[in-house]
């Protein structure tokens, strides 16, 4: 069984955004569109987006660390969301575990969203039916698009590449290794959703080097703090010295 | 959570209705079984009256809340799976059944009890499936309990119980008086379960932090940035925006007008021979303190993603 999810990559993750305003223009213009906004550039302004990325400060002053966490849609392995759906309009897409809401069935009662541990939906204010990121499916089905951007557009945007995108449960797809020998992690493990996107932790590169591997601990000098004999200014044997 | 105000009022209403028509069938099998004298038809005309009007101010409530109520037939598709489905197929026949007892109970017809029988497990069943909505939301904690279903029961039946009472002082019946009573015995038990409930939800742990939310292991973690400026759905759906202080005065407030002042006037009804006003009243105040004490378990309710959105919780 084919399970499409997101790997994101916090060690690579700049915060620039790309991805938040990628998804927003493909998906207000795409198959799910629009996404509607109110006032957006005036006080107060709101709207809907399938992704936001969220910034956390980790550490007290001075030892902190700015770590930028692009959040959507999880498209969990037992998601919450969609058994407690009235009208069946929240559904995991059999062929691929996308997630996804049928505009056409859902009646905006917002259960769903109070069913989902880590908001990942929003009710769209002027449709009254409820949103959420759809891992672009009209882009990744989409046979006329060439077969390097049947892929979500804000794994396109991306310029650090801290987005993957496959199948996690191909154990050789760019996300298995990625999550296998990177150490992807899920978020909120203690819900059992089991969330299909994971996380790839930061990594520092650090040299590790012990204190003998500078110094010799067996270097003669330190032994008895004595020099070698015959000193290099004493006089010698022409080419004869100790060392 | 950030209460809305269609569920809370439908939530208090059905309630209510379904403690009534608990009230009204057990009048119904005592009087059947001959443990009490023949009461006034008028009595249970108004009780399933007042039981209807109060379903189906309920039933066009909860219609407020959804974004497309033309679509609402749709909700009893999975009724496998959800237990709103499952509410919204066992609620109309519920009301139907309660229309039908209260038919057949007004033409003398013998069908009159079976329908009763039929609407006391419909009654139930509603009880279950409007707790179960909020109950089997695991990460909600604090509506994650047996003392959810307990609380909507033992409200409702204390809610209904005095609609009951204040109807059979109305029309004068000799069961007024124990109806006060088991009103009044239904009150004090809500108000214990309350406590209770009160008591466990101020010492839940909660199981995610933002430790687990990001998946970051550091005890100290800021949120500097949510992701947007202005507010979202995630900002105002999932949290109530009042101050500690707030909450503290409305828990107090519906602590009294559910459960204390009700009982108080419940006193002196049971005292008195004619005590409808004073019934009337117990029931009104009981009534705005069912609202208020459903907003508290609404707002009480603490979801995770909050965690998401540090600003604004």
């Amino acid at each position: 069984m084919t399970q499409l999810a997101l790997v994101i990559d916090l060690n690579v993750c700049v915060g620039c955004h790309a991805c938040v305003t990628s998804c927003k223009q493909w998906n207000t213009s795409g198959e799910s569109g629009y996404l509607s906004d109110d006032r957006p550039y005036d006080k107060d302004p709101t709207g809907v987006f399938f992704n936001r990325v969220q910034t956390f400060e980790v550490g007290s002053f001075p030892q902190t660390e700015t770590v930028h966490f692009p959040k959507s849609c999880l498209h969990c392995e037992d998601p919450p969301c969609v058994p407690v759906c009235p009208t069946g309009a929240s559904y995991k897409r059999p062929q691929d575990g996308i997630v996804l809401v049928d505009y056409d069935k859902c009646i905006g009662c917002k259960y769903c969203a109070w069913a989902c541990p880590y908001g990942a939906r929003e009710i769209d204010e002027h449709q009254q039916v409820m949103k959420k990121c759809t891992l672009c499916v009209d882009r990744i089905d989409d046979p006329c698009l060439p077969e390097a951007e049947r892929q979500p557009a804000c794994v396109m945007a991306c310029p650090t590449n801290a987005r993957l995108f496959g199948d996690i449960h191909d154990s050789e797809s760019v996300v298995s290794k990625a999550i296998r020998e990177s150490a992807g992690y899920t978020l909120m493990p203690e819900w059992g959703t089991q969330p299909a996107n994971h996380y790839l932790p930061r990594n520092k590169t650090e040299l590790r080097l012990r204190h003998d591997e500078l110094e010799r601990a067996d270097n003669p000098l330190k032994v008895d703090g004595q020099q070698p004999k015959p000193l290099t200014e004493d006089s010698s044997l022409g080419d004869v010295t100790s060392w | 959570m950030n209460p809305a105000y269609s569920v809370v009022f439908f939530t208090v209403c059905c309630g209510l209705a379904q403690g009534l028509f608990l009230a009204i069938f057990a009048v119904d099998m005592l009087t059947r079984l001959s443990f009490i004298e023949m009461q006034s038809p008028q009595f249970f005309v108004w009780g399933h009256s007042i039981t209807l009007i109060f379903l189906a101010v309920g039933l066009l409530s909860s219609f407020l809340h959804l974004g497309h109520p033309e679509r609402a037939w749709r909700a009893v598709m999975m009724w496998k799976t959800s237990w709103l489905s499952r509410e919204v197929i066992v609620l109309p026949l519920f009301m139907l059944i309660v229309f039908a007892y209260g038919c057949s109970y007004w033409l003398g017809s013998t069908l009159s009890l079976w329908l009763g029988v039929l609407g006391l497990f419909l009654c139930l069943a509603l009880f279950v499936c409007t707790a179960m909505i909020y109950m089997c939301l695991k990460f909600l904690q604090e509506w994650a309990t047996t003392l959810t279903l307990i609380n909507f029961v033992v409200l409702g039946c204390a809610s209904g119980l005095g609609w009951a009472a204040t109807l059979a002082t109305a029309e004068d019946l000799t069961i007024a008086t124990p109806l006060i009573l088991w009103a009044m015995i239904c009150t004090v038990l809500g108000l214990l379960v309350r406590v209770i409930m009160l008591l466990r939800n101020a010492q839940l742990k909660p199981r995610s932090s933002l430790q687990t939310a990001i998946g970051i292991k550091h005890p100290h973690i800021v949120q500097k940035a949510q992701g947007f400026m202005g507010g979202s759905f995630n900002t105002r759906e999932f949290f109530h925006g009042r101050s500690l202080q707030t909450l503290l005065r409305i828990k107090w407030f519906f602590l009294f007008l559910t459960f204390i002042l009700p009982v108080m006037f419940m006193v002196i009804a049971f005292c008195n021979s004619h005590a409808t006003v004073t019934m009337l009243l117990a029931c009104a105040l009981q009534f705005i303190g069912l609202i208020a004490e459903r907003w508290y378990f609404f707002a009480q309710a603490n979801h995770p993603q909050n965690l998401y959105y540090s600003s604004i919780s």
